[in-house]
């Protein structure tokens, strides 16, 4: 007998990491597809990735640093905003995308069993693929504006760490969310809208009050896009405790999403 | 045979919400909405849908290399059974212990994506049924060869034809080689010649001592390919014995049941912002045993009308649709005469020399005027109702006539042949 399997009635919470692990293959094929898929057919392939950062830092540097004359922590402008937008496109995008990957694949759920979780963890995962391209392409501007290349630029993959897991946590959360509401998907887009103001990503978190900026990283990716600024340039309202708190709030989101994900698992075929 | 269990189902029940079933897609707008309005109202508990049992304290073993089919009307619970053993979904009580892997083929080619190559296809489908990479390389050619699409493998399967798509599906599917093979209405896809190889395939499974469900509508299938049969009503089992036995029972369960007019008020309308000057209301089949017409014997059914404003004549059409979605055939009624504003009216239609092949259909209604000759002018069309079943024909022994999906929906006479 190769193994054996009892089916049972859900009960609580069950995580069965073995089952992730043994069957990681499926999720980096997964992971691949949703890149594939979103090259092909493209005009522009893999330019997307650097296409949306290089807009994003071209409207916020005339909007926000032209007129609006937002303080920039002695960063010049083009390198600030696209630092935070290499993150926050990762994350507006992977949101997005996991946000409706179950509802997406409702004929793969209701049709074939594998772990769901995959599903947004792919969406999650694959988006890294754009932002390790937004970030490489952002050398040449970095260079441009006086920034030397510098081992601590390898620091780097802890805030994007930060960006990764509490967008996979939030993306969890309202994928099998959207399973059940599909209005939800409605909903993402205001949520994506809000985090871009609620983040450091028009501005520094230096506008914060000194005694409230530890707490702002509470807000993951307030830690994430100042932690990788810090990264790319050596400069910026990064401290230390503000990122310390902002890993810690994503990896509790990554935890809740996960649990949400896994309470409603059992029921995904039967309301997706 | 092993005498080691490969499946033991103990007391399975699945429960849903009535509500689940019926409303599908839920808005979140809704739910908030409906707990505001309870807060206002001071109301403490939600009204709950009653439970609907799916599946209702099922219980039996299959042997390791036993081949089983299970049969029982549209609703019984047969494709939930599967679902459960396959975990796509999970039960309300009860359990079920599996011994050897599991591969279901449970409407192939579903995890499918468009926008890739055949090849990335196969990885991909391979990998979410259970495949490791490696055993899908050391398969690949195999699934290629079996599938008969080499020269396509770095085309995105949405260029591929229907045929294509699903045999290269059913060829990823098949090659997983689980001890244990769940398949659901498989037998409805491909051309005849990919169907032989299919069944082909699947008598090698059952040979190799590996362990076969069966669910189909097509009951020939079911007593060629197997020996045992479990028959499911209601959500309950109700026979596990041989599978000529168990087809009997069946075949007579079906005659007892009748048929209820039903009311067309929430069918489906393909264009419903059509006029209805004369509205369909409700539908019924008639001279039917529980849905199923034996096969070169007339169809009737009853449909109701209604005019909301007076019209001077119209005619009724239907088109029947083979429950793959495909459009069988059409027909008109030649025109009738004309209603008064409020006035109600039925009308039996009986089809006779309707040649369909054993299978399960559904049909399509209109009311309108005009037909195939002068244009049509629509008042009403409803679709998706009366399904119906074409019971193969039997023999004086009791078997079955033996009709394959890939024949098509219409049995033609058989031709006049003269050596020239």
């Amino acid at each position: 007998m190769t193994y054996q399997r009892v089916i049972e009635p859900p009960r609580g919470l069950e995580f069965n990491l073995r089952e992730l692990v043994h069957e990681r293959e499926l999720l980096g094929f997964l992971t691949w597809r949703n890149v594939q898929v979103r090259y092909k057919q493209s005009l522009a392939g893999p330019g997307w990735a650097i296409f949306q950062p290089l807009l994003g830092m071209l409207i916020f540097t005339i909007v926000f640093g032209r007129y609006a004359d937002l303080p920039n922590d002695g960063i010049e402008y083009p390198v600030f905003y696209f630092t935070a937008f290499v993150i926050w496109t990762y994350v507006a995008s992977s949101l997005t995308t996991a946000s409706g990957s179950i509802a997406e694949n409702a004929s793969l759920v209701s049709k074939v069993y594998f772990p769901r979780i995959f599903l947004p963890l792919a969406a999650g995962l694959a988006g890294v693929v754009d932002l390790a391209i937004g970030a490489l392409v952002g050398i040449p501007l970095y260079l441009a504006y006086g920034v030397d290349l510098d081992p601590r630029m390898l620091l780097a993959v802890g805030p994007v760490l930060i960006a990764v897991f509490a967008t996979c946590g939030a993306g969890m959360f309202l994928g099998a969310l959207n399973a059940k509401y599909h209005d939800v998907r409605f909903i993402v887009p205001f949520l994506v809208q809000a985090g871009l103001f609620a983040s450091p990503v028009a501005f520094s978190s230096s506008i914060v009050p000194d005694h409230l900026h530890t707490l702002y990283g509470l807000n993951p990716f307030a830690g994430a896009i100042e932690g990788f600024r810090w990264c790319m340039t050596g400069e910026g309202a990064a401290t230390l405790s503000m990122v310390g708190v902002s890993a810690a709030s994503a990896l509790v989101i990554l935890f809740l999403g996960a649990v949400y994900f896994q309470r409603t698992d059992a029921s995904l075929a039967d309301v997706v | 045979m092993s005498p080691v269990a490969a499946i033991e189902v103990a007391g399975l029940t699945k429960r849903y919400r009535l509500g689940e079933l019926q409303q599908g897609t839920q808005l979140m707008s809704d739910a908030i909405a409906g707990a505001a309005r309870r807060l206002a109202r001071r109301e403490r508990r939600p009204p709950r849908d009653p439970w609907f049992n799916a599946l209702e304290d099922v219980s039996f073993t299959i042997a390791a290399g036993e081949a089983v089919g299970i049969v029982g009307a549209n609703g019984a619970g047969k494709t939930t059974l599967l679902k459960l053993i396959s975990r796509i979904t999970r039960p309300s009580a009860g359990q079920i212990r599996i011994n050897g892997r599991v591969g279901s083929l449970l409407e192939v080619g579903t995890g499918f994506h468009p926008e890739l190559t055949g090849r990335e296809n196969v990885f991909l489908n391979g990998s979410m049924l259970g495949m490791r990479r490696r055993e899908i390389a050391e398969k690949f050619d195999e699934i290629v060869d079996f599938a008969g699409v080499e020269r396509f493998l770095d085309t995105p399967v949405k260029r591929y034809s229907s045929g294509m798509y699903i045999r290269l599906a059913f060829a990823v599917a098949a090659h997983l080689e689980p001890e244990i093979l769940l398949i659901d209405e498989v037998l409805a896809v491909g051309d005849v010649a990919f169907q032989r190889k299919c069944l082909g395939k699947m008598s090698d499974v059952a040979g190799a001592g590996r362990t076969v469900l069966f669910v189909s509508h097509n009951l020939g299938a079911v007593q060629q390919l197997t020996e045992r049969a479990i028959l499911i009503e209601g959500g309950r089992l109700a026979m596990d014995g041989p599978t000529r036995d168990v087809l009997a029972r069946y075949m007579e369960s079906l005659s007892d049941r009748a048929g209820a007019a039903t009311s067309l008020a929430g069918a489906r309308r393909p264009q419903p912002s059509l006029g209805r000057d004369v509205e369909l209301v409700h539908a019924e089949l008639v001279d039917h045993s529980g849905g199923v017409f034996e096969a070169d014997k007339p169809i009737r059914f009853d449909l109701g009308v209604r005019a909301n404003v007076a019209v001077p004549g119209f005619r009724l059409s239907f088109t029947v649709h083979s429950y793959e979605g495909q459009a069988v055939g059409n027909a008109f009624s030649a025109p009738l005469p004309g209603l008064a504003e409020g006035e109600a009216a039925t009308f039996r239609l009986t089809v006779e020399d309707l040649p369909l092949a054993p299978g399960r259909y559904y049909l399509a209604v209109a009311a309108g005027t005009g037909d195939n000759l002068t244009g049509t002018r629509e008042f009403d069309i409803v679709s998706d109702i009366l399904d119906f079943e074409v019971a193969a024909a039997r023999a004086a022994d009791g078997t079955l006539a033996y009709w394959t999906a890939g024949w098509g929906p219409i049995r033609i006479a058989p031709p006049h042949v003269e050596r020239v």
